[in-house]
């Protein structure tokens, strides 16, 4: 077991300067072709007007500075670096052989409107990633349009529209469901795609009573989207009935499987009543999460509602995948261009043949496992408690806690915490969505990657930065101490005079003062 | 029972952490879920093959069966362009620390904030803009966010698009645009192109434009590659109508062509897959949001953002998130539209590009690509039947018409492919009136020789 020493770890600090402060003019990091069929005149194609005027405010670099300047931003990142216990994104292992996979000229230079006999490896492979995901869900189809688990959840929105605009039930159908503890994103895409939004509030057993749910529909409902089990790693064991209730209605039933890694090849979401559901590719199926895509929401429905799906859908006629289109209406046409973001569907497909039923099952057993191994160790340290601490049984992949006692008697924060963990090389772990309900939360979910040893370190920090609270809060206060910055004073940047989201808007604003 | 993904697939481990637990087996931690929760269904998925080499050579042999750009001579764009992408684009994205972080904080991931930062910041540049966000899935992700924020600043209901937009973008703006039956739903109103020079007609315009107009949106170049040269009176013609305009461009065309900031549009969206972001069969999607800096336009982004401040206490530049409290994250329906895991990724490649092109750059490859394309048309115009519509005011798309060859677009792509060759795109899929004319896309990766084949293959195919 590694040690926990205050000194094993520094961030990289390179005191990298923004690249509108670097470079000399004249210099040049990139060359245009050039052989001779560029002797045109310009200004008789570009009329004056449509014309630019005076050239970009760029910064003039040399390639080799552009390269270090963004290997020096690389190194001042810590994420994956050090151990990653970001719950409700299931930080997993991204096999690189993905990655050299999607640099081949045959993923990378592939144009999406190619004739699609020309692009059969990559139908193929997105074909099979969607037999392999009906078979995880039970459902009947999926596509890869959605960009992320949001899109995805987006998407059911859409598809619930063009369901009911369909049985002529539009403007009465308008409202959807979902839970306090459910993805923000489920909320807030039902309310962008014009549907009014009931939220469930969880009660004693850590999930919404049957009788509030029966309460909440009506004629009106259009759809259930919610997440099961939950960030706080509680399963809703009357899911099924959730489904015949809003069926009973009429409603269509949607699973957020954004939390499936300790439930993989356990529960089958059509099994439980849902017409719809989601997967993350990266994340659960081993894609990398590029620090915030591009990711894939993979949505997969049952039969009755592949009419209204958005994009192209693949098709096997033999040994030959061809694309084709639904009629649209009734369906979505699009959630964005093309297919989807292919890369990752391969990277998921070499996830799914190198992990095999076997090994995803496993991934969930160990993932449970470890989540609970965690949770023992965690709540024996003073002041760390479970979130809804009276529910006693194990949790699932993931556990939420307080140190609502630790800020109490210390004044140290759950944030001071989460910093001063960086000193240790970990990454900043997560909190919560908002609204926190649970006061100074934070959500570990230690998945099947990590070691033992790595678990044990991450909790014996954590025990220590408990303890230094009690014994040194300032410092705590304080950190980090060993990270590429210090903390600064939080200023309020949601001001029109304060924000500067550009070089040249930080240039007005922050330095004529 | 190992698996080289899985650091704890050792029985021995396993055990000792049931012990720690307390239970005998893994099942019991399982238990709430009830027992006819659990299926019984006996997967398909095959069991796990465990050597990478093995599943390497599936997966390449597999793949092997595409045909690329980069084997074939390709023509093909509309609105998705095959450019060169400089290595380091591609070296630094797939660096571990990029490639798998989560979404830290600005002290744990202070390099990818800065780096993102300056995405916003180079392209806020390009754009001649000072507020831009962080990126959306697409370029009609965008254009649909952007169309939804001027009608939340209007507090009207109709927009109007063109009626030749590239369909793939036209229908993600449908999608984006909803029910008008719900609420926030949104008219989609038409407007039609002058057939005698391919661009907006602005009398068109004028006639559908009104007090119910939320915005317009147009694209500069537009999507048969036409130069849109009375920007600026489209802007005004809106604004006289108290309606927001959306300007969707190519960025690559910046160095050249005119800057949404210029003509005044209020909000500029495009896509970033030009900068630096390999066309991956569409997986190089992404989208920009950028406007003015005011106040009326930054408290409608839906989009994250990373704000750059000097820190009083420390001294040191300091990144935040900006307007946070204001997206779904921060205020779930209440918020503007939505937001999640995006393509941020392709963001620092895109920084990358930006700051390796540089001012001289941008108008090199500009006019490098104004040359190609130019050079393509009067190569293709010589080849007898075959014509260019709507010449010379075009930047890297052109329609090429084939009408008079009487041969179909699709057999002369067919014949193309015989010879190596992928045809331009038919732009009959999308409309009746342009049936036997082809959308060719000519950038800086089409040397002289690639033009000279394609036309001599020309020639042989229709002769």
């Amino acid at each position: 077991m590694k040690a926990v020493r205050s000194d094993a770890y520094h961030a990289a600090k390179w005191s990298e300067p923004i690249i509108h402060e670097l470079g000399k003019k004249g210099r040049r990091g990139f060359f245009a072709p050039s052989d001779g069929s560029e002797d045109l005149d310009v200004s008789k194609i570009v009329p004056e007007k449509i014309a630019r005027k005076g050239k970009p405010e760029l910064p003039e670099l040399s390639e080799p500075e552009v390269l270090m300047h963004y290997e020096h931003l690389s190194q001042q990142v810590l994420g994956m670096m050090g151990i990653s216990l970001f719950g409700t994104c299931t930080m997993k292992y991204n096999p690189r052989i993905g990655e050299l996979v999607g640099l081949q000229e045959e993923v990378a230079d592939v144009h999406p409107l190619q004739d699609p006999s020309t692009i059969q490896g990559i139908l193929e492979i997105l074909y099979k990633v969607n037999e392999f995901l009906c078979d995880l869900s039970g459902m009947d189809r999926f596509i890869f349009q959605p960009g992320g688990g949001a899109h995805a959840s987006y998407t059911h929105a859409c598809i619930t529209r063009a369901y009911f605009k369909d049985k002529g039930e539009l403007g009465k159908r308008n409202e959807i469901i979902t839970t306090m503890q459910s993805h923000p994103c489920n909320a807030a895409t039902a309310a962008a795609a014009g549907f009014r939004v009931v939220t469930l509030p969880i009660e004693e057993n850590g999930y919404p009573s049957l009788e509030a749910l029966k309460a909440a529909v009506s004629e009106r409902t259009a759809a259930l989207m919610v997440g099961n089990p939950d960030d706080m790693g509680i399963y809703n064991p009357e899911i099924k009935m959730w489904t015949e209730i809003v069926h009973s209605v009429g409603g269509l039933c949607f699973y957020d499987h954004a939390n499936f890694n300790g439930v993989m090849g356990k529960i089958r979401a059509a099994e439980l009543g849902f017409d719809a559901c989601m997967f993350m590719l990266h994340k659960t199926f081993g894609a990398p999460k590029g620090g915030g895509g591009p990711a894939v929401g993979a949505y997969g429905c049952k039969e009755h509602l592949i009419k209204y799906l958005a994009g192209p859908l693949i098709v096997r006629n033999g040994d030959r995948y061809d694309l084709i289109e639904n009629s649209s209406p009734p369906a979505v046409g699009r959630m964005r261009e093309y297919l989807g973001n292919v890369p990752q569907v391969i990277k998921a497909y070499i996830w799914l043949r190198s992990m095999g039923i076997d090994g995803v099952q496993q991934a969930s057993d160990i993932s449970v496992l470890v989540n609970n191994y965690m949770d023992k160790r965690l709540t024996s340290i003073p002041g760390v408690k479970r979130a809804l601490p009276h529910l006693t049984g194990p949790r699932m992949e993931m556990t939420r806690y307080s140190v609502e006692e630790i800020k109490q008697q210390t004044g140290v924060s759950i944030i001071d915490i989460q910093h001063r963990m960086l000193d240790f090389g970990i990454d900043a772990f997560w909190l919560s969505h908002e609204p926190w309900f649970v006061p100074e939360p934070f959500t570990p979910e230690a998945g099947e990657m990590w070691s033992k040893e790595d678990i044990d370190y991450w909790i014996d920090c954590f025990a220590m930065v408990c303890e230094e609270a009690r014994t040194n809060p300032d410092f705590v206060r304080t950190a980090p101490h060993n990270q590429v910055l210090p903390r600064g004073e939080a200023v309020d940047v949601d001001q029109p005079d304060k924000w500067a989201t550009t070089w040249r808007a930080y240039q007005k604003k922050w330095k004529n003062k | 029972m190992a698996h080289p993904y899985m650091s704890n697939s050792v029985q021995d481990i396993i055990k000792e952490l049931l012990d720690y637990v307390g239970v005998e087996k893994v099942d019991d931690l399982f238990s709430q879920i009830p027992e006819d929760h659990r299926t019984k269904h006996q997967f398909k998925l095959p069991k796990g093959v465990k050597s990478e080499a093995a599943v390497a050579r599936e997966v390449r042999s597999i793949l092997a069966k595409n045909k690329s750009c980069a084997e074939y001579l390709s023509f093909l764009g509309n609105g998705y362009w095959q450019h060169y992408v400089p290595a380091i684009c591609k070296t630094v994205v797939t660096r571990s620390e990029f490639l798998t972080s989560v979404w830290g904080t600005t002290l744990s991931d202070q390099g990818r904030f800065q780096a993102l930062f300056e995405f916003q910041s180079l392209l806020g540049e390009l754009l001649d803009y000072d507020f831009v966000s962080l990126p959306v899935y697409s370029w009609g992700c965008a254009a649909g966010h952007a169309l939804r924020m001027a009608a939340r600043i209007t507090g009207r209901k109709e927009v109007i698009v063109p009626s030749f937009l590239e369909p793939e973008r036209f229908k993600v703006i449908q999608t984006y645009c909803g029910e008008p039956e719900l609420r926030g739903g949104l008219k989609i109103v038409q407007v039609g192109y002058d057939p005698s020079t391919g661009r907006t007609d602005l009398e068109d315009l004028g006639r559908k434009v009104n007090e119910n107009t939320a915005a317009v949106y147009f694209e500069n170049p537009n999507s048969f590659g036409i130069i849109e040269q009375d920007a600026a009176e489209i802007v005004q013609i809106a604004h006289q109508n108290g309606a927001e305009v959306v300007a969707g461009v190519d960025p690559i065309s910046l160095g050249v062509l005119a800057p949404p900031g210029q003509y005044e549009a209020d909000i500029g969206v495009g896509s970033l897959q030009p900068l630096g972001i390999s066309l991956n069969a569409g997986g190089g999607v992404g989208g920009f949001i950028a406007s003015r800096d005011e106040e009326k336009y930054a408290r409608q982004y839906p989009t994250l953002q990373v704000g750059l401040y000097d820190d009083p206490k420390t001294g040191t530049k300091q990144m935040a998130m900006v307007l946070f409290g204001q997206t779904s994250y921060g205020a779930r329906e209440n918020g503007n539209d939505w937001t999640g895991n995006s393509v941020y990724l392709w963001a620092i490649a895109s920084a990358i590009y930006m700051s390796m092109l540089g001012p001289e750059g941008f108008v090199e490859l500009g006019n490098t690509i104004l040359s190609r394309s130019h050079y393509f048309a009067d190569a293709v115009s010589g080849v007898p039947g075959v014509k260019v519509l709507w010449s010379p005011s075009f930047f890297k798309e052109v329609v090429v018409d084939f009408r008079q060859t009487g041969k179909s677009v699709d057999y002369i792509n067919k014949a193309l492919y015989e010879n190596g060759i992928f045809g331009g795109y038919d732009l009959g899929r999308q409309s009746k009136e342009l049936e036997g004319c082809a959308l060719y896309c000519v950038t800086e990766v089409h040397t002289k020789d690639d033009i000279e084949r394609l036309v001599s293959t020309l020639r042989r195919v229709l002769s």
